[in-house]
């Protein structure tokens, strides 16, 4: 969470923070709609057939729209992601926060054709991963970036533990490293937790499980919950 | 003031920008009584959050609120329609002359290989099978021979169908052309010489079969937008090229900020000309009229497309 999380300054002063979301989870939003699409073009076909040519030429323009402009609808009328990306939670902005307009949007989805070159997104994973926003060519032209849309409280994770007071008063980033450590401890196992903790033994004057316990009371504190 | 006092004492406010965040995201309202001055209040309460260091989910939290209020304060507001025709009346020429020079070179670059297979391929058939498969050599053949399926009148839907066809393959080749602009200005060019070479070997093989006399009134009424509109696409691909080659005194991202600002709306010029293009090749050009109507009105369009694009929009000096 802190690697990833870009603060933007509000025209009041504020920082609101935008987390950066990577290429996996993009992938499998891409994944989801192409499947979205396939339906569409289906759905399309069978009122149009009937038709006959006519309605093939209507079939073809619908295939245009949808092909190129899918994505554009869904990220400018509703609500910045389309169905894939909403599923996986993740939401497309201007790299200052704002919702994307259409220029930007058509921008950033006529230009997926050159990212998916040579093959399977190969241009636009390159520019992924060299650029520090996760922007392929797309959101780079655009101006755009993709961001997880923080659903779930900080915090809802961490098990519930004695609230232990940290002996000193920590930055705001060392809050988060603690709160991090409580909430993704489920996730490691235990000789990778002590591993952890082991890091920040100044802080928790513990060694072991006892340090790992008093890590997680510590997030318990910082979460208010006292 | 300890946590638990801050909370209850701006809970109601941020309870009540919650409810009018949820109403102006669900569409039901536009505009909120008071928003901007809540909006900054909460702004106020986590800057506090922060400095105070009161916890991360109460700073994730108000985080979250004030990244909505964002968004819907900021918001851009619609256009309509009058930037529209003021675009279509005067914008799109002048940004068009604005890249003259990369609009010369994208035509160089078309025009170039278009007519060197016109004049090589009847001289040497096998060269069109360099750019184009037996089957489309054969199609063509079947359409623009005498009584061939082009001239003995296409009923309406078959224009419908074809209509289709133009929209998805011009529009979309067009798109592809200015899409590879972003690789160095590289994928613009290959599309322009390759669609170049495409047309070229086409009319080369229409002239050695002699169709010449079926073919050209059918193309030159369309031709003048679709031809242009390939062009302008090449250009505007080629202008995002040149903003990553040579950014000048900006900084690479920010040229290509910049650049994508002026490309797409040449693009979006050029797409419309394309629909125009796409009506006409598919309801106008194969209607059976005498050939000096058709060489007539297409002389016309390609007088009117470079009279649009040399004078309109331009200020008159008194």
């Amino acid at each position: 969470m802190l690697d990833t999380y870009r603060p933007v300054e509000t025209p009041e002063g504020v920082e609101i923070g935008l987390r950066v979301a990577g290429p996996v989870p993009r992938l499998f939003a891409a994944l989801l709609d192409l499947g979205i699409r396939v339906l569409v073009y289906v759905g399309l076909a069978i009122p149009l057939g009937i038709f006959g040519r006519s309605g093939n030429g209507l079939y073809l323009i619908g295939l245009f729209l949808v092909e190129w402009f899918y994505p554009v609808v869904f990220e400018v009328k509703r609500g910045g992601a389309t169905p894939g990306k909403k599923s996986l939670g993740l939401i497309v902005l201007h790299r200052d926060g704002t919702p994307v307009g259409w220029s930007a949007s058509v921008i950033r989805n006529l230009l997926r054709f050159a990212d998916f070159l040579p093959a399977a997104y190969g241009f636009g994973l390159a520019a992924m991963l060299v650029d520090r926003d996760f922007r392929r060519l797309g959101d780079l032209a655009a101006g755009t970036v993709v961001v997880h849309r923080d659903t779930v409280a900080a915090g809802t994770r961490v098990p519930a533990a004695a609230p232990l007071r940290p002996p000193v008063t920590l930055s705001l980033d060392e809050q988060r490293a603690v709160i991090e450590f409580a909430e993704r401890l489920g996730t490691w196992p235990e000789a990778r937790a002590t591993e952890l903790a082991g890091l920040v033994t100044p802080l928790t004057s513990g060694i072991g499980s006892e340090g790992v316990a008093r890590l997680v009371g510590m997030a318990n504190w910082l979460l208010g919950r006292r | 003031m300890s946590r638990e006092i801050f909370e209850q004492r701006h809970e109601p406010q941020w309870a009540t920008l919650e409810q009018s965040l949820g109403r102006l995201e669900s569409g039901a309202q536009q505009t909120v009584a008071d928003f901007p001055e809540l909006y900054r209040q909460i702004c106020h309460h986590l800057a506090l959050v922060r400095h105070r260091r009161y916890g991360a989910d109460l700073e994730l939290r108000l985080n979250r609120l004030v990244l909505r209020g964002h968004q819907q304060l900021y918001r851009k507001s619609g256009g309509g329609l009058a930037p529209v025709l003021a675009f279509a009346r005067s914008g799109f020429p002048r940004l068009v002359r604005a890249e003259k020079r990369l609009v010369a070179a994208a035509a160089l670059l078309f025009a170039l290989p278009l007519v060197l297979m016109t004049f090589l391929v009847p001289r040497n058939p096998e060269l069109a099978l360099a750019v184009l498969s037996p089957a489309s050599i054969e199609e063509m053949g079947e359409q623009y021979a005498p009584g061939g399926s082009l001239q003995a009148g296409r009923p309406v839907d078959s224009d419908v169908m074809m209509f289709g066809y133009y929209i998805r393959n011009n529009i979309g080749i067009a798109f592809r052309t200015f899409a590879g602009g972003i690789l160095g200005g590289v994928g613009s060019i290959f599309f322009l010489v390759y669609n170049g070479l495409v047309i070229g070997a086409v009319m080369g093989h229409i002239r050695q079969m002699g169709y010449g006399g079926h073919f050209f009134p059918f193309v030159i009424g369309h031709g003048a937008f679709e031809l242009t509109a390939i062009v302008l696409a090449g250009a505007a691909g080629l202008r995002m090229g040149l903003a990553l080659l040579s950014p000048g005194r900006l900084s690479r991202g920010q040229a290509l900020l910049a650049a994508g600002k002026t490309s797409i709306n040449i693009l979006y010029g050029a797409a419309v000309m394309l629909v125009f293009a796409a009506f006409l090749e598919a309801f106008w050009s194969p209607m059976a009229q005498p050939a000096a109507t058709k060489y007539g009105v297409g002389a016309i369009l390609w007088i009117y497309v470079f009279s649009y694009f040399l004078l309109a929009g331009r200020q008159r000096t008194s």
